[in-house]
């Protein structure tokens, strides 16, 4: 029964107003206050409350901000595509192909790099991907001679892998192992072939939980400046590393916070349009 | 129908692969951490601890070290508090407004980092909070609160809620109930958050690198002495970042796959 002193506002209230308080002043309030931002005036290397369009205008004309914003883009589409098409025979074998307890063991062991040190992970590619590294001295050992890779988009991409690959999988891992199973019988019961039962069954089957796991590709590739910098040779650089040497070369706070805006209208863009395509109904 | 042999083991080897492809830089990080060579190659030199002495006698390392702990731990305590508060109104409230507080509460993971960076930045500024300790604590419990909540959440999802109700119905007042309900019900799920979220902190590099100033936590040490130069010293520090966090990790992990218990009396 309720009852007048046991379900009082104070108590709901002491529960949800920390979250509100917390996230309210330090999430939404550097957000609106970053667009806020890209309007103040900058002079003699002081940021001054204004609204001037001229960061904006500013950002927005220089080549070097498309090129950076085309760049970007690229990396992050072939990151998404790659990590999605690597995974996927591997999410599949865990979905179908391996007891719970073993799926359960493979996710466990996937969570680990996820929140383990990307910077160290990072440092460890270069010393395995550099010219004088471990990758090369196998290569030159079996013959094959020494393959640049450091310093390339290669090395970029294969840092966004390092990063999206645990997460892909076991996204791509849950989604179809929550198809129900009696679909994939039944198509192999009409006769369809394995390939064919994976492209006509399983994929439409799992549609929503892949392009989740894909646009969470995106959007960490997308924002990430570690790979670019240190694995890419940072030139030419991603809207990231924009970002990272505008506000540590200077002042120029605002003309970062146009960079960064940019980046979340694309990012917002990309996302919506994948999860609208994801829920829409199948033909 | 049943899969050939052979593509069964063509499947297997490949996740091996993939599988190698994710640890390869963990495991390589640990074994050149041991290796004498200046820049790590093959074959090896030999087997040294010297340049975990190097960083074992650096000033900055310990502080830098000491600055990290401070951070993560009470980055931990206070977003777990919120995270809480935020799985627990979740689990028990509808309101007007609820998936406004959803998007609220899950949304910051899902900014990039370098942006959240460059907000807190300018935000920070105006409460001459720059270049504070505090302000990557505050930085890192916007980061981190929704884990916590989300692994809390997960913990609630096994509790049946009529026993919050038998609580009050056998004259408990709400915060009796709470005490002794919900907290011990879902306290593995609290210390795995907790673990979480200092892992979480612990490795954040992006926000703290920007808002820290001179106070450098240990991954924005290692973020300044890579600048593009191969440097012994980060295998020796990223073995000991990796085993703190895979350490935490793995705690939060095995507390959260703990099945349900029927929750004592209550």
């Amino acid at each position: 029964m309720p009852e007048r002193n046991s379900h009082s506002s104070a108590y709901a209230w002491t529960w949800r107003l920390p979250m509100i308080l917390w996230q309210g002043l330090f999430f939404v309030g550097p957000l609106v206050f970053m667009v806020a931002m890209s309007f103040f005036f900058v002079k003699n290397y002081r940021m001054q409350p204004a609204f001037v369009l001229d960061n904006w205008a500013n950002i927005l004309s220089k080549p070097f901000f498309w090129n950076a914003y085309a760049l970007t883009l690229q990396l992050a589409v072939i990151s998404t595509i790659v990590a999605s098409i690597l995974a996927f025979p591997v999410s599949y074998f865990l979905a179908f192909k391996v007891s719970d307890t073993a799926r359960r063991w493979a996710v466990f062991f996937l969570i680990i790099p996820f929140f383990t040190s990307y910077l160290v992970r990072t440092y460890s590619w270069q010393v395995l991907l550099a010219e004088n590294g471990v990758l090369n001295s196998i290569f030159r050992f079996v013959g094959i001679g020494t393959i640049t890779m450091l310093n390339t988009k290669f090395a970029t991409i294969v840092g966004y892998l390092t990063l999206c690959l645990p997460l892909v999988l076991i996204l791509q891992t849950f989604s179809l192992a929550n198809i129900d199973k009696r679909l994939v019988e039944a198509a192999y019961n009409l006769g369809s072939g394995r390939l064919n039962a994976v492209f006509q069954v399983i994929i439409p089957a799992a549609k929503t939980g892949l392009v989740v796991a894909a646009v969470f590709t995106f959007i960490l590739s997308f924002g990430d400046f570690v790979s670019p910098y240190y694995l890419g040779g940072s030139k030419p650089p991603t809207l990231s590393i924009l970002i990272v040497d505008t506000v540590k070369s200077g002042q120029q706070w605002p003309r970062s916070a146009v960079v960064a805006i940019c980046m979340i209208i694309t990012l917002l863009t990309v996302a919506f349009g994948a999860i609208g395509y994801a829920y829409r109904k199948r033909a | 129908m049943t899969m050939g042999s052979a593509s069964t083991w063509a499947l297997r080897f490949y996740a091996a692969l993939v599988f190698a492809f994710v640890f390869a830089p963990i495991v390589t990080a640990v074994i050149f951490s041991f290796d004498t060579n200046r820049f790590p190659s093959l074959p090896m030199g030999g087997l040294t601890t010297h340049w975990y002495e190097l960083i074992g006698g650096d000033a900055n390392v310990w502080e830098a070290a000491r600055i990290s702990l401070v951070v993560s731990v009470t980055s931990a305590v206070l977003a777990t508090i919120i995270g809480f508060g935020g799985a627990y109104t979740d689990f028990r409230y509808n309101f007007v407004g609820k998936s406004l507080f959803l998007g609220l509460a899950l949304l910051p993971p899902t900014i990039p980092l370098i942006i959240m960076a460059v907000a807190m930045l300018g935000w920070f500024a105006n409460f001459n909070l720059s270049g504070q300790v505090i302000s990557i604590v505050i930085a890192h419990t916007v980061l981190t609160a929704p884990f916590a909540m989300a692994v809390i959440r997960l913990r609630l999802n096994q509790m049946d809620p009529s026993l919050e109700a038998a609580a009050w119905n056998m004259g408990a007042s709400e915060w009796r109930a709470m005490r002794e309900v919900i907290i011990p019900f879902t306290l593995p799920a609290i210390i795995s958050a907790l673990c979480l979220t200092a892992a979480v902190s612990f490795d954040e590099f992006a926000i703290a690198w920007f808002v820290s100033g001179l106070n450098k936590t240990i991954p924005v040490f290692i973020l300044e002495i890579f600048t593009g130069n191969v440097d012994p010293r980060v295998n020796a520090i990223g073995s000991f970042v990796f085993l703190t966090s895979v350490t935490l990790i793995v705690v939060s992990q095995l507390l959260l796959m703990q099945r349900s218990k029927p929750a004592g009396a209550a």
